[in-house]
Order: structure tokens, then sequence, then C-alpha cells
């Protein structure tokens, strides 16, 4: 036998045959990710340059980036821009969306961290609090907008009646329908709902590092403060990072909690919720599918800065 | 530098007491062994030396001076890890010059005392690298050199060998045996579970076993009149032979220790023993003869150079009497 058939009886090369097998087991996922994530992805950027209504999805005609930004010179000789890159309610919606997002994903790191330090040192009834720390993210926001609702509610709330007999306010406040507050009312809310999820993940972060460092920095004897800014945030910024990361994907498409506290306040409207309301309430079908493409491409800039400025390694590959 | 005295120290986490009572005086610039099993309580003293636990009863002073409240930083002592324990984020330089960064000390004397270090350990030029670039070996002589660095008066080894391989630890030990010739005024403690260490390294060696000092002496003392079955047992390799029932009776004792070296091959019939070669190792140097003589277990026979004895064969043994190990019921010698 000479190698040339040697080869031929032995088929493709161990290498070829462990890419097809991957390439099977990966298969269903990749249809699964065509038909939920990439095939809606690619109909909502179409859309956006029709004139598909609601009552009008599937005969829409091709109108290039009308719905983006559109320039007619009337007869006067002025010229009128319209479309959702004048629009000053996008341009609302998409400053609610991103100081919401800082504001929130700031306060929810800072708290975060600070619960995961909390429940990363050894205490009695620990793995109790690690389960009940995490009931706040497990309450459907549905149910927990409904529940903050009521406590901020202005008559019958209890925040208000706390508020007055401490003397903190003088008067009841309208938490969610006052311009002034609406959006605070919407930060607390989402705040105390997403802190432990941050938390788990920092947590996560801290059990990675080695006890045993810790002894090293007391020998040394460097102050514990010093020992976290120097030591312990080093060593969990990749978790960190990556815990920002979702978290700002997350907010900056926040939906329901907006829309079930503080429904129809341009003071909290966010871009989803202005899509929406365009797409359905308004019947503008694709000037709705042209602010989701823009929310995307906002949330994509974003995400690619912070990773570009932190270096996040989120192949793992430095490790 | 610094002359260690414990009396009567313990500790204890809730109600288990894991150091009962421990009376040690460690000399100034000695290099004391912590030996013994593992659970023994031998890490936990080193962590009370440290000051990284906190002593239950009793009082410990280095240099006449109490120190059970003093935080390790104060105590002058420097430790090294068996996990090394480096800062995985920091540069092997940063990772010695820490400690003195952060006391706010004057920059050119920290570079003269992580340079004069690293020159010492042979690993200056690894000073630019990451932890994770390091072999064991090297990680460890880092965690050395970061110890060294802190300039200490007491030196503190928790099995610093444990992790690496064999012909590192030998290497290694070495060193640290070098180390302590260099840095002769430092007292050295280490921790190690490896009687070969102990011996190789001690100027004394304590011998630990359930949280009290079972014997203090040096490496010669515990090797040639150990005061418990136990140590008898736990020092020397191979282990040291017990006989009991009518083999202990013969020679008058409850227990009856002869060491694999201490056992002689004699010409048929001559012998106190006599047994089958069940099975025989082959060191090159040495050899050991696993002899089947009615006792619980087979008796290891230690016998240098090659000898060709097969398996099988019937030996005639003879203990030398000068070196035999004898123990009355309640394990303690009888002299």
């Amino acid at each position: 036998m000479t190698d040339q058939t040697l080869g031929r009886a032995s088929g493709p090369s161990l290498k070829q045959r462990r890419q097809r097998a991957a390439f099977w087991f990966l298969a269903p996922m990749l249809i699964a990710l065509f038909f939920v994530a990439a095939w809606p992805l690619l109909r909502t950027i179409w859309f956006s340059f029709t004139d598909a209504t609601l009552s009008n999805l599937y005969d829409a005609e091709w109108i290039g980036f009308d719905n983006y930004l559109q320039t007619r010179e009337l007869s006067s000789g002025r010229v009128v821009y319209r479309g959702t890159l004048v629009d000053p309610a996008w341009w609302n919606a998409v400053w609610n969306t991103v100081r919401f997002s800082f504001v929130s994903v700031f306060f929810e790191t800072i708290f975060g961290l600070i619960v995961a330090l909390v429940m990363n040192a050894e205490f009695k009834g620990r793995s109790l609090v690690r389960a009940a720390i995490l009931i706040p993210w497990a309450i459907p926001t549905i149910v927990s907008a409904k529940m903050w609702s009521w406590m901020l509610n202005d008559q019958f709330g209890i925040l208000n009646d706390i508020l007055l007999n401490l003397g903190l306010i003088s008067h009841r406040i309208a938490w969610t329908a006052t311009p002034e507050t609406a959006m605070t009312a919407v930060l607390i809310v989402d705040i105390w709902k997403t802190t432990p999820f941050m938390a788990l993940l920092i947590l996560a972060g801290l059990q990675m590092v080695p006890r045993d460092i810790y002894e090293a920095a007391r020998i040394d004897g460097i102050h514990p403060v010093k020992v976290f800014f120097r030591v312990t945030l080093p060593l969990i910024k990749p978790a960190v990072m990556v815990a920002v990361i979702f978290r700002m994907l997350d907010a900056l498409r926040i939906f329901d909690l907006v829309y079930v506290l503080t429904p129809n306040s341009a003071a909290t409207k966010t871009m989803s919720v202005i899509s929406r309301e365009n797409m359905i309430d308004f019947d503008k079908f694709a000037y709705g599918a042209a602010q989701s493409t823009l929310l995307f491409a906002i949330i994509a800039v974003f995400v690619s800065l912070y990773i570009w400025l932190g270096r996040v390694d989120l192949g793992g590959e430095r490790r | 530098m610094a002359k260690i005295e414990l009396k009567n120290v313990t500790k204890s986490y809730g109600a288990v007491e894991v150091i009962k009572g421990i009376d040690l005086d460690i000399k100034k610039g000695e290099f004391m062994v912590f030996v013994g099993p593992s659970g023994c309580g031998k890490s936990t003293l080193l962590r009370l030396i440290s000051g990284l636990e906190e002593i239950t009863t009793g009082d410990m002073l280095f240099d006449d001076q109490r120190v059970n409240n003093l935080v390790p930083s104060d105590r002058g002592i420097a430790m090294v890890f068996q996990s090394y324990a480096l800062y995985p984020h920091m540069k092997v330089y940063d990772n010695m010059a820490f400690g003195m960064k952060l006391a706010k000390q004057d920059k050119a004397a920290i570079d003269k005392r992580v340079r004069d270090a690293a020159r010492m350990l042979q690993i200056e030029h690894l000073l630019d690298r990451l932890p994770r670039q390091l072999s064991g070996g090297q990680r460890q002589r880092v965690a050395i050199g970061r110890a060294i660095v802190r300039d200490p008066r007491v030196f503190l080894f928790d099995e610093p060998l444990s992790n690496l391989d064999a012909a590192l630890r030998v290497a290694t030990r070495l060193e640290i045996a070098k180390l302590h010739e260099t840095m002769s005024d430092v007292t050295m403690i280490y921790v190690t579970h490896d009687q070969v260490e102990a011996m190789t390294l001690a100027d004394r060696i304590a011998v630990l076993r359930d949280g009290r000092l079972e014997q203090l002496g040096t490496p010669a003392e515990l090797y040639e009149s150990p005061n418990s079955v136990f140590v008898a047992g736990f020092i020397g390799s191979p282990k040291m032979n017990f006989l009991k029932g009518k083999f202990a009776e013969d020679k008058g004792c409850a227990t009856l220790g002869a060491r694999p070296e201490h056992i002689d091959i004699v010409p048929e019939g001559t012998g106190d023993w006599s047994g089958e070669v069940v099975h025989a190792e082959d060191l090159g140097s040495d050899n050991y003869l696993f002899v089947e003589i009615g006792a619980d277990e087979p008796l290891i026979v230690r016998q240098p150079g090659k000898l060709a004895i097969p398996q099988g064969s019937k030996v005639s043994l003879q203990p030398q009497p000068q070196h035999l190990h004898r123990f009355g019921a309640d394990d303690r010698p009888l002299r």
C-alpha cells in the first residue's frame, strides 16, 4: 500500500473531522440566532427605508433615507427638514436614555461593588443573605414597577408618608407624574432592581481573587483601603468591565420599567419607548423602525467605544 | 535578629482547640523547623507567630517584647507562602517593592533593596515579568525575594516547597539553606510535613502532634533518641520498623524500634530474626528489602550498594544492638 492510498482510506484528517463536528454542534444555535436576532434586525433595517405602516406592512415601498432625514424646498425657497434625525422628540428620548443609562449603571456599579464586598466577607447567615439579595432582581419588572408606583403614589404612597413624617418634605410629591422627579423615580427603581445582578457578577470576580495575597498584603502592612484600590480593584476589573457592558446594553434599551412606571412622560421617554410609540400607537411603522435602527447603532457605538477604551478582554485570552 | 518565646500559647476556633498550650524558645538566628503530619497545628502555630491569627491564651515575646496584640507588619516578620501569594497584576519588581512603596520610602533606597535581593536570588532578569510568566520555582524565588526586601527580624516559611516538583524542591531547599548562611542573624521558622526538609535545613526541629509539642531537638537528637514512638516513626526515611509481641518481649519492651539502616544481613542461622524476602526495591545507591519475619508488617532492611538477593530467598537478620529503640507500653522510650 502506498502512502496515497493510506491517506485516502483514512478519509478526512482529524482536524477536519473536529471542525466538522464543531460546525454541527454550533448549527442549531446559529439557526436559532438567525431567526431570533439576525432576521428581525435585518427586517427592521429594511423597514426603516420604506413607507410601511402597520396596516400596510407587505406592500411597503422603498423611500430611501426619508425616514431619517428628508429635505424639501418650498416654493418660497425655504428648505424644510423632516425625519427622525431632526425630530426633537427623538433627541429628547436619546438624551433621556443616555442620561438614564450612565446614572443608573454608575450607581449600580458602586452599590453592586459594595454589596459584593460585603457578601464576599465571612459572616453568619451569608448564604441566606446571598439568596435574599437576589429577590429584587428575580421579581418581574412589570410587578416591581407596579409595586413601586404604589409606593411612590402621591396620595397613598408609603414613601411620601415616611418623608412627611420625618419632616423631610413639606407636601406630598407626585414622584412619577412630576417631570422634575419622574426620572429620579425611574432611576431609584432601576438601581434597586439591578444592583443585585451587578453584585452577583462582581462577587464572581471577587471569588477568583486568591485569599493569600490579602495575607501577603497584611504582612506588607498595607492599609485595607489601599489594598482595595491597588490589589482588589485591578484584579476584579475584568469582571466589573463585563458587568458594566451587560448593564449598559440593558439600560440603553430600557423599556418596560419606563412604560409602566411613567407612561407618556416626556421626561423619561426613552428610545425604545418612543420607537414603539411611533410603530404601534401612531401607525408610523417605518419611522419607528428607523428609530430602532438608530437605537441599535447607538448601542453598538457605545459598546465598541467602551471595549476599546477599557481594553476589555471578552475572549479571555489574556488570563 | 530576634529571639522568640512562646509561653503556654493556645489557639481555639470556637470550641475546637487546635493549639493546646505550647512553650517554645527560639534562639536568635536559629533555623527552626516545625514538622508534623497534616492537622497537627504547625501551620496554625506559624500563623500565630506571624500575627495573621490571634493567640487565644498565652504570651508571645519577640526580644522580650510582648507582641500578642501587634499586627503582622509591626512584628518585623516576612513570610513566604506555599502558594507564593504574589500579586498577579504586578510585575516582579513591583511585587517586591509594593510594601516599601506604599510605606512612602525613598525611591532610590527601594530600588537598591529590590535589586540587591534580586541579585542574591539570581532573578534580576525576571524583574519586568508578571508572575504568570514565571515557572513555579521562579515564583517561589520572587516570593522569597519579596520577603528579603522587607529586611525582617524573623523569616517565616509556610511549606514553601510543596508546590514544586522533586528536582526543584532539592534546588530550592539548597538556596534556602544558603540564604540562612548569608542572613545568619535572621531567625527563620519553617513549616513542613516533609521530614527530609526538616532534617536537612533545621538547626532544631519541633515535632508537633495534635496541637502539642511532641519533641524539640536537633535533627541528630531526634534521629538518635526520639522520645516517643510517634517521633521515631516520623523522623527517618524509610520509616523505622516497629515490632510488637514476642519480638519486643525478647528485648524486654512493649514496642521495639529498629531503623532499616541498622539491621544487618548475617549468615544463615546466626541472626535474631529470619524470614523470606517478599519484595525488593533497588534505588541504585541502596537496596530496600522487605522481609517477612512473622511480625505485623514486613521488616524493611536497607542495605547500601548493589546486593543481589532475589525475591523469595531466606535471609537471617541481626539488628545492631546499640541502635535499637525500646519503648514501653506508654510509647515512651525505656532508658
